[in-house]
């Protein structure tokens, strides 16, 4: 377990007069305080980390987050901002002397501009509450993790999230134009808004992805775009991870980049066949999904050339859908990929590092190397134009033991993500799971200058505190 | 000014502001210098060139990703992934010729200005692809973030802060870039004789179209009447691209033709003189031989043509636009008249200006891009701070006293 550090006994014992101080900055309603009340908020989509906080706040316009924060300031209590807290790397996960201030409250959409093409939308709306209000006229928000259905568009600032069709459309730092903030003092800024490129330093581009470290979000304005005429997939299936592998650098120097380019090592094809049906290969060593969009007519050029390369790589199956349905059904597998692997064991970590495309195979067997050290389970899920990899690591929560290995083997499979010449997280955020792995990535000089921004921005380091950054003794987030 | 520093190499960047730190001497960084006029004049004892630390150190086309030394010229890099049919994806301008000046530009002063093309309304910005940086920061210390990754969340993401921070906060040393396979074909439906409010309609209409457009200019008869390529549509045009692989193309324009036939007269240009247009739309080429200044004002699309026709009126501005309408490239008498007037039009358009070239006295008394409001411009002090406590770093180049 990753250590986190003893809560302000000053604070604890403060406990009533803060959360009566929240009571006259918020509705009624708006403050939570109970014990059995606070425990949907004890945790987020790192389940293995629980820690009730001291109380929730839940404020309804910027002006409330901004009194909320201004008084939490000057009383010194710890600021956990939370969307929807569904983040795998425990982004969201409380401190028991803090105050979680959630978001779902602003959950309005304040305007559409489709001349324009763009949304301004509140912290709480889903992502896909974005995408359901646009769509009508054929527009989208292009970002789509596959909690969609739940996280908010704040969270995915937070984490700078991205998606199964991020190759083609970007990740939400690219797809931004503007932010409504609220500083940890309680002052309300305004960033960009609905043109391009604001002048001055990139504080979209630093916000973006700084996880609750330097300032509440309250409002986004989105890009949106019109979606293309259509879009088909195709599935192809291969002896060997090598080979699906080649395929891959193939299809990308022919000059194609398809909209999404999944790839699914044989467990994770198993467990998503035997829970989804979708008729994947069982025979497969690996296994990719590629996208096209267009015309039907340019989606048949697409498929085609894609399906000659593909060819040439020995497949052992080969499916290009005729349909809409039998697209969904192609992908009906891959996205069902987690609820699958939680049918074969309920508990899993899903990492997340970078690679280098050009590593995967060996990535991949190092990790079955482990998967055999350590005892436990992997499924390994690859978005393979952009080198973002999924490992799922199978254990029992049951069984302290079978955590901490996991936990072990995570942490191997990151450090072997860096070694190769990637990342720690390429989409998940650092959150408290990846914290004390940062020296592996970055040297203290190049974290020293990333604490210094954050002091620039939350002196006391009373926002989002002990995720990040490791905890060191002597700076103030240690107080 | 005594000479410039010309450091080879990232240890000589390190030793050089190590030693401008301990002796607080301010430098004025550069890369080759073609981007000195940009902004405001800086105020510094001394140069940092860092053009002499230059090369390729990495390029994987199969993986999309391009390293070089910041000193590298920009155009030794277009030439090396357009060998393996690839291409810098925000299309970033050489503006050589409105800035008048000769010296070729480096991948260090593209990505510390955030020079982005009219592939910016489709691929992004150039910081967006942006996907590691090593650079050396105020007080002599080697930093990195990012990677060589496609995908990376790890830390906070200091290579979109230091993009576009005009060397205030950090000397790049080494960039790493994504790159895209370079289409096969372009092509571009130009409709002509049309006003700036019903061209810009034309370009949101093509933009919201399935068709996937990757760039819409509008430029004034006598902007067109500048380029080779429009000139001898002798007409105002409004302009949309469409890169791709030839068949998609041939469609995609077509579709895009009927479209839009019901703003105007629709032509069609091939592949060659799209993209001579387009070159001439990236690098400002309209505007090339205005005297006095040029301003970029960046709005909401829809506001444009109000834009534009407030400095037509105020002071009989010459313009183009690119990104939909939501750039628009403005020349004029480089007078603190004419400035307020472009000030006041980016503020009505919601936007943001940026002025790029005039002579030194208005750059030093004007304020070139916004000042912030005061909650912004103290964190924008601190974090300064947080890279170059003593302000050696081009001081006063984007505000004064920063
Ligand atoms: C089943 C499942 C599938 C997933 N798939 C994907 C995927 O495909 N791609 C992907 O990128 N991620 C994925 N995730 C991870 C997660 O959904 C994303 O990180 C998401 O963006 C988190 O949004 P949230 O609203 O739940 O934020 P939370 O989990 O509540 O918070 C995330 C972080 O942002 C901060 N934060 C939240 N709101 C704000 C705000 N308004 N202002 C400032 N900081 C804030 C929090 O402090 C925290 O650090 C998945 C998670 C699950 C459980």
């Amino acid at each position: 377990m990753i250590a986190q550090p003893a809560p302000k006994q000053e604070v604890l014992a403060r406990r009533d007069a803060i959360v009566a101080g929240l009571r006259r900055l918020l509705p009624e309603s708006g403050v939570i305080a109970e014990p059995i009340r606070l425990r949907p908020y004890e945790t987020d989509g790192l389940a293995a980390y629980r820690q009730p906080p001291l109380a929730v706040a839940l404020p309804e316009t910027t002006e409330q987050v901004a009194a909320v924060l201004r008084f939490l300031h000057e009383e010194g209590v710890r600021i956990i901002p939370r969307g929807a807290g569904t983040s795998l790397s425990g982004g969201a996960l409380p401190m028991a002397d803090a105050v979680v201030v959630g978001l779902m409250r602003l959950n309005r959409i304040l305007a559409i501009d489709y001349a324009d093409r763009c949304a301004t939308v509140q912290a709480g709306v889903t992502n896909i509450g974005i995408t359901q209000a646009v769509q009508g006229t054929g527009f989208f928000y292009a970002p789509d993790p596959s909690s969609q259905l739940a996280c908010m568009i704040g969270g995915n600032v937070g984490m700078n999230s991205g998606g199964a069709h991020c190759l083609r459309y970007g990740v939400t730092a690219n797809n931004l134009l503007g932010l409504k903030i609220v500083t940890v003092s309680g002052e309300i800024i305004d960033i960009g808004g609905a043109h391009l490129d604001a002048a001055g330093y990139d504080w979209l581009g630093l916000l973006t992805g700084s996880e609750g470290q330097l300032a509440v979000v309250t409002e986004v304005t989105v890009r949106i775009l019109r979606g293309p005429e259509g879009a088909r997939a195709m599935l192809a299936a291969f002896r060997a991870n090598e080979v699906a592998g080649a395929c891959v650098d193939a299809i990308i120097s022919s000059g194609i980049i398809p909209v999404a380019l999944e790839f699914m090592d044989r467990p994770a094809i198993h467990a998503c066949e035997a829970f989804a049906h979708a008729g994947y290969p069982l025979d497969a060593e690996a296994m990719l999904i590629i996208e096209v969009e267009g015309s039907p007519a340019e989606q048949d050029f697409l498929l085609s050339r894609i399906r000659e390369i593909c060819e040439r790589h020995d497949p052992i199956s080969l499916k290009v859908s005729q349909s809409a349905e039998e697209s969904a059904a192609i992908w009906k597998g891959r996205k069902g990929a987690f609820g699958a692997v939680g049918r074969i064991s309920p508990d899993y970590l899903c990492m997340d590092g970078t690679i280098p495309t050009g590593r995967l195979p060996e990535v991949l067997r190092r990790i079955g190397e482990m998967s055999e050290r350590y005892g436990l389970k992997v499924a390994n899920i690859f978005h393979a134009g952009d080198g973002n990899l999924h490992p799922l690591i199978m254990f029992d929560a049951n069984d302290p033991d079978s955590f901490a290995r996991a936990e072990r083997f995570g942490a191997d499979v990151l450090r072997l993500c860096v070694e190769v010449g990637g990342c720690l997280t390429g989409e998940h955020g650092v959150g408290v799971e990846k914290r004390d792995l940062m020296d592996a990535q970055f040297t203290p000089t190049d974290l020293a200058q990333q604490r210094r921004i954050k002091d620039a921005f939350d002196p006391l380091w009373l926002l989002n505190p002990s995720k990040v950054f490791p905890l060191v003794e002597t700076l103030k987030q240690a107080a | 000014m005594s000479e410039a520093l010309a450091p080879a190499d990232e240890e000589g960047v390190v030793t050089a502001l190590a030693e401008a730190y301990d002796a607080g001497v301010p430098l004025e960084i550069s890369g080759r210098g073609s981007k000195r006029g940009m902004l405001r004049p800086v105020q510094a004892a001394r140069g940092l060139s860092v053009a002499g630390h230059a090369g390729i150190t990495l390029y994987s086309p199969q993986e999309l990703v391009i390293a070089a030394k910041a000193g590298t010229r920009l155009d030794e890099i277009e030439a090396a992934v357009a060998a393996h049919g690839q291409h810098l994806i925000a299309e970033p301008p050489d503006l050589s010729g409105v800035l008048g000046v000769r010296a070729p530009q480096t991948l260090g002063g593209v990505v510390a200005a955030n020079l982005s093309g009219p592939r910016r309304i489709a691929g992004g910005a150039t910081r967006d692809h942006v996907l590691g940086v090593r650079a050396v920061n105020g007080r002599g210390e080697l930093i990195r973030s990012g990677g060589r990754v496609l995908k990376n969340v790890t830390g906070l993401d200091l290579c979109k802060l230091l993009s576009g921070s005009h060397g205030t906060l950090a000397v790049l040393t080494e960039i790493t870039l994504k790159v895209l396979p370079a289409p096969e074909r372009c092509g571009t439906v130009t409709l002509t004789g049309i006003d700036p409010t019903k061209g810009v309609a034309a370009l949101s209409a093509a933009l919201g179209s399935p068709y996937g457009v990757s760039a819409a200019a509008y430029l004034p008869a006598g902007a067109a009447a500048r380029v080779p390529a429009l000139a001898w549509l002798g007409a105002a045009v409004a302009l949309v691209r469409v890169e791709d692989f030839a068949p998609s193309v041939a469609y995609r324009t077509e579709k895009l033709r009927q479209e839009l036939a019901r703003f105007g007269r629709t032509e069609l240009l091939d592949d060659g003189a799209s993209r001579n247009a387009w070159r001439a739309v990236r690098d400002a080429l309209p505007l090339r031989g205005e005297e006095g200044a040029i301003w970029r004002v960046s709005v909401r699309p829809s506001a444009a043509p109000a834009a534009a026709a407030a400095v037509v009126g105020a002071f009989g501005a010459r313009w183009f636009m690119d990104w939909g309408g939501g750039l628009i490239w403005i020349a004029g008498p480089p007078s603190e008249a004419a400035h307020d007037a472009v000030v006041a039009a980016a503020r009505a358009g919601g936007g943001t200006w940026m002025l790029l070239r005039a002579p030194d006295g208005l750059r030093a008394a004007a304020s070139v891009i916004p000042q912030e409001p005061p909650a912004l411009a103290r964190i924008t002090s601190a974090v300064k701070a947080a890279f170059d406590p003593k302000g050696i770093l081009n001081p006063g180049r984007m505000y004064p006293g920063v």
